[in-house]
């Protein structure tokens, strides 16, 4: 059979947002593939210096749907580094654990998508009922289920009341037990293994070379985790541990990611146990921030997201930048696919938890033969938006 | 009259109307039993046949690059090889419409068309997707269909003949040839999964992968000409290896001597339809247990796991009707 050259994407069934990768098959062996983002450019960054301080927590939140909150809490850290608020303690393990609780929803969510790919329906279905534990909890304390809009500059909108700790313990205490029941599942299924086992392949030297981070990079080995690498919130003083597997493979970050469920579960319950009673929950912050520049970085539930910010003085800040975990980990995600077989590319690829929509940004380079600096018109910006 | 006799067969009963409305029935109990295993609701009853008036009123679309002949007979030639091949299998008694000696071979035959159907319909899809579903199709063929007719051997060699018939008519005294072709009958099951391309073996499909492979070019009543073909496929498999295996219509206690031909014939066939929807109770249980494996390992296992067992089930038999002959 010839070499057969195959689009996944911009629509296909096993990826639900748009980019568009393209492999070259001998068989049904992958030789080379090659990945085209750029379909859901939103212009976040460019909007946020347009916006005050306040009016960028809420496009921050939108960058993703699913990591909403790490987003909205790496731009209040950022930002209160620059203006010197000190956050409540009450609010930073409110904080903390409305990250964990995240990391639970998302790792789920990930979970039910891995055994799609692999066409495990009722392991989806599963997770994805035991799922709506998190999410009805994230209901509770926040009022939403998605942008729960519950991080603000200089503290959280909302208070953990009695009633609201009895019913995250229980929960937490029925969903510890699931994912037990899950990492069990993923360890012992026969056709489980079969499709994870040695599949999607990164060492973990190569992951470092590559710039992964997150659940990757810790499933091939390397114990980076900003959480305990750079401790922020109140990491300091809950006892957990950064999860890690020596496997390099999908098998390796399936069991990676149920294990801080169980560890987000923990985390959750000791911020119940650790939090002072009463007391404010949000600081006083001002209107405009002092000049200066600040990144801060947070453990998404995908990898590392990082800020920076900077500030001219006025409430309108004049520069943020935004890298997602899923920007950092594409590069091994190819890695993951060639060599490997067409059946693996789903799975393989959903194994790194992308999340295209949120990585889009535009560059436009220098060129660099012949020294000429490039800036793009209005009019060309919009000839390029229309362009097939 | 007895020129439409055929034609009524082949037609209403028990070819291609009974085979759709048992095969629409069976389809809600599979996709009902999966929702339940599932923990969903599950689809109500008129689900299956909604689904099917819905792709025959939608637009039925060639692709340009399409070889449109192939394209468009192919469906048509797998859908006709299950509904020819319902005439041989006993449905209501143990004596099929039309039976000779070698209509198993036969059958085994019509029911392979609707897979080299599928192959030569995505092939000439003219859509990558397509031509590596169809690829996929041809290589889990080769799978599942040497250990499937292996394990059909099994109960032919024990009743010594190659007629369905005879081979279910040996079975009306209740010694059913799962007894003395148990790994045949486990290998029969499994090789049917890859037959219907059912998790595990849904690899030419694979939804996530290849976009339901050779499937993914076709339109309305042409893409339910499909759904038709594996669904009667599901119901004609199930029958055959109810035939083969389980006694076909027979059930211990039921004097079907004395019931008369009309009676008999609806008892009986009550008997079959559930021995039939036991079957797709299992088929249903293994989709929802497992994940879909890749095609290398699934010729690779089944080769080992199906092909070995169902030969040393026909060697033992050799050897105990040899003991006996002798």
């Amino acid at each position: 059979m010839p070499k057969l050259s195959f689009p996944i994407g911009p629509q296909h069934p096993a990826l639900k947002e748009p980019e568009n990768l393209r492999f070259t098959v001998d068989g049904e062996l992958v030789v080379d593939a090659d990945i085209r983002i750029g379909y859901v450019h939103r212009s976040i960054e460019r909007s946020c210096s347009e916006r005050n301080y306040v009016q960028d927590l809420y496009l921050c939140e939108r960058v993703c749907g699913i990591c909403s909150n790490a987003h909205t809490l790496a731009y209040s850290m950022a930002i209160e580094k620059l203006a010197d608020v000190e956050v409540p303690e009450r609010a930073q393990y409110i904080r903390m654990m409305m990250h964990e609780f995240e990391r639970i929803h998302s790792h789920m969510l990930w979970l039910g998508v891995a055994a799609h790919e692999i066409g495990f329906e009722t392991l989806f279905m599963y997770a994805w009922r035991d799922r709506e534990i998190i999410q009805d909890i994230l209901e509770m304390v926040s009022g939403n289920r998605g942008h729960y809009a519950m991080t603000t500059l200089g503290g959280v909108r909302y208070d953990i009341t009695d009633e609201m700790a009895g019913k995250i313990r229980e929960g937490l205490a029925t969903l510890r037990q699931r994912a037990e029941h899950y990492a069990d599942i993923a360890t012992t299924e026969a056709t489980f293994l079969k499709r994870t086992v040695g599949v999607g392949v990164v060492s973990g030297d190569r992951c470092q070379q590559l710039g992964a981070c997150g659940p990757v990079v810790r499933a091939s080995g390397k114990d980076y985790d900003v959480r305990a690498y750079f401790p922020y919130l109140k990491y300091d003083n809950v006892e957990w541990e950064v999860r890690t597997s020596e496997l390099c493979d999908v098998l390796g970050r399936t069991i990676v990611r149920v294990q801080e469920v169980i560890d987000a579960c923990d985390i959750s319950i000791q911020c119940l146990d650790l939090m002072p009673e009463g007391g404010e929950i949000q600081a006083k912050f001002p209107r405009k921030v002092p000049e200066g520049e600040v990144t801060s970085r947070v453990e998404a539930q995908r990898g590392e997201l990082i800020y920076y910010v900077r500030s001219d003085g006025s409430d309108v800040p004049e520069r943020v930048k935004i890298r997602t975990p899923t920007l950092a980990n594409l590069p091994a995600s190819i890695e993951m696919v060639i060599g490997g077989q067409i059946a693996d590319i789903p799975i393989a690829f959903a194994s790194i938890d992308p999340c295209f929509s949120c990585t889009d940004r535009m560059v436009v380079l220098d060129d660099i033969s012949t020294g000429d600096r490039r800036t793009m018109s209005w009019a060309e910006l919009v000839k390029l938006g229309k362009r097939k | 009259m007895e020129v439409l006799r055929p034609l009524f067969h082949v037609l209403v009963f028990p070819g291609f109307l009974f085979l759709v409305a048992f095969g629409l029935l069976a389809s809600w109990v599979d996709r009902k039993l999966i929702a339940k295993f599932q923990n969903r609701v599950g689809p109500p009853i008129t689900q299956p046949l909604a689904d099917l008036i819905k792709l025959l009123a939608k637009e039925d679309i060639i692709p340009q690059h399409a070889n449109r002949a192939m394209f468009a007979w192919a469906p048509l030639v797998g859908f006709a090889g299950v509904i020819a091949s319902a005439v041989y299998i006993p449905m209501w008694s143990p004596t099929a419409v039309n039976f000779f000696n070698g209509d198993l071979i036969v059958v085994i035959y019509l029911l392979t068309l609707p897979a080299f159907a599928l192959f030569l319909g995505g092939w000439y899809s003219s859509n990558p997707f397509a031509t590596i579903g169809a690829t996929r199709v041809l290589s889990q063929l080769f799978g599942y269909e040497v250990p499937f007719f292996l394990a059909c051997l099994g109960p032919a060699v024990a009743a010594g003949s190659w007629s369905i018939t005879e081979i279910t008519r040996m079975q009306a005294d209740g010694l059913w040839l799962i007894g003395a072709a148990p790994l045949s009958f486990v290998v029969a099951m499994i090789a049917l999964i890859g037959k219907l391309e059912r998790v595990p073996f849904d690899i030419p499909q694979a939804k996530t992968e290849i976009v339901t492979g050779p499937e993914v070019e076709y339109t309305g009543r042409r893409l339910a000409l499909w759904k038709l073909t594996f669904l009667t496929e599901t119901i004609v498999g199930s029958a055959l290896i109810a035939a083969l295996f389980l006694g076909g219509p027979h059930f211990w206690g039921i004097p079907f001597d004395q019931m008369g031909p009309w009676l008999g014939g609806l008892v009986g066939m009550v008997v079959l339809a559930v021995k039939i929807l036991l079957i797709v109770f299992f088929l249903s249980l293994v989709q929802a247990a497992m994940a879909r494996i890749r095609i290398e390992q699934m010729v690779e296992w089944s080769l080992l796991w199906l092909g070995i067992p169902a030969l040393a089930n026909i060697g033992v038999i050799v050897f105990i009707t040899r003991q006996m002959g002798a």
